[in-house]
């Protein structure tokens, strides 16, 4: 058994005095962990750091199998991130919540591009608006996509402001101002496109955080709600 | 094949970093050739740590005294903290003969993986060190991987407002490296971080 891959490193744990079982998100074989010898070698530490995109080979004898990896970086996302805390919390947050939401060996080829299109705009200034996006991203491809399009009520594809916490469809300003403290804020964003600011998107973690917690997973991980607190969530 | 003393021998030594059960039984046979020269002066080493090495209460540091050997030493100026992940970090640095300042040992890094959470680490000891005053610096020399990273500006944010100046090592071309053979990343890294000369 043995496939080549684009990978995304998620998670590295220590095997050994210079292995490491890695866990990859890949493009066509999804959640995938494997052997990597020597990944803690001189050579090869800064390969398996988790955010950076490489590309993979796996083989094993049998398809249950743990198997070997070997890595070949393509690109160095971790070490970009590292100097500042923001890019490093968002990288840290969406490898997390991937490595803790997404089935073991099942093809999620949106998540893949996704956190890939994430981890490239970390590098420019618009990567909170584009995590938003990412766990967005992450909800459609489990099945628990969000309707952004049109208002629950009316049909009315301006002004929406809220998300309804039951249907996850959003509401607009007009209809949702009487049940504002049982709805979502919905910031604009999402819906016209562009940049959010802080509180923009504060209010994006705290809607994808609540459907998140909601369906996939009843605690998200800690890196997560770090990441959240940065924004004042 | 053999008794239940060697067996346990070889058992605790194969928990050693880097021993498998066929190196520990190796070197339980090593040890038991040589009584005399090896194993016997090993046994009572071993023992006088157990009885005697302590973690120090102010760094985290393993010494026979408390406070440590570094702790106590009234040479090195108490303004500067170097703050490590564990007790071999502190080694390394002691090694370097780089720092002259104090240390704080951490006890491992932040990890989502691990679970390894603000609680776990010794960072209210930390926060409580630099808060009591008479600290100008503190140095994260935390590893510098994803984890290592994300506690130091965990660390930086904790320390946020207290007037201490916080700073981090720098990452780039290690002594004796070639660029050919460095990741793209610590390439990246250095060239981000050059310097005038």
């Amino acid at each position: 058994m043995d496939w080549q891959d684009d990978a995304i490193v998620l998670a590295v744990r220590p095997l050994g005095e210079g292995g490491a079982v890695v866990e990859l998100l890949t493009r066509a074989h999804g959640r995938h962990a494997g052997l990597v010898r020597g990944a803690r070698s001189k050579n090869n530490r800064g390969v398996a750091q988790p955010g950076n995109r490489v590309s993979a080979a796996w083989r094993a004898r049998l398809a249950d199998q743990l198997g070997q990896l070997s890595l070949e970086l393509t690109t160095a996302h971790a070490a970009r991130a590292m100097e500042d805390p923001g890019r490093l919390a968002a990288l840290s947050a969406a490898c997390a919540l991937c490595h803790a939401v997404l089935p073991d060996r099942q093809p999620h080829g949106a998540a893949f591009e996704a956190l890939d299109a994430l981890l490239g705009a970390l590098a420019g200034d618009s990567w909170p608006s584009v995590y938003v996006h990412f766990e967005l991203a992450l909800l459609r491809d489990l099945g628990f996509g969000l309707d952004l399009s049109a208002c629950a009520a009316t049909g009315d594809t301006r002004d929406l402001a809220y998300v309804s916490p039951k249907t996850g469809r959003a509401v607009s300003a007009a209809v949702g101002a009487a049940y504002r403290d049982k709805l979502l804020a919905l910031p604009a964003f999402l819906t016209q496109g562009g940049e959010g600011d802080a509180a923009q998107i504060r209010d994006g973690l705290a809607l994808t955080g609540f459907f998140l917690e909601r369906h996939v997973r009843p605690h998200l991980p800690p890196a997560r709600d770090r990441l959240a607190g940065r924004f004042g969530g | 094949m053999a008794g239940p003393q060697i067996e346990r021998l070889i058992q605790l030594l194969a928990r050693l970093p880097g021993l498998g059960p066929r190196s520990a039984r190796r070197a339980a046979l090593y040890l038991l050739e040589r009584r005399e020269a090896l194993l016997e002066p090993l046994a009572a080493a071993l023992n006088d740590a157990a009885l005697h090495i302590k973690a120090c209460p102010i760094c985290g540091n393993f010494d026979t005294h408390v406070p440590c050997a570094i702790c106590s030493d009234p040479k090195r100026p108490r303004t500067r903290l170097c703050v490590v992940a564990d007790v071999a970090s502190l080694w390394a640095i002691e090694r370097a003969d780089c720092h002259a300042g104090g240390y704080h040992v951490l006890g491992g890094v932040l990890s989502a993986l691990d679970g390894i959470g603000p609680g776990d680490l010794n960072l209210d000891s930390l926060v409580a060190r630099v808060g009591a005053g008479g600290i100008d610096e503190v140095i994260l020399a935390t590893p510098a991987t994803v984890e290592g990273q994300t506690t130091a500006h965990y660390i930086a944010d904790r320390l946020h407002g207290t007037g201490v100046m916080v700073s981090v090592l720098a990452h780039g071309v290690p002594v004796g490296g070639e660029l050919d053979y460095l990741d793209d990343g610590t390439i990246g890294a250095a060239l981000r971080a050059r310097r005038p000369l």
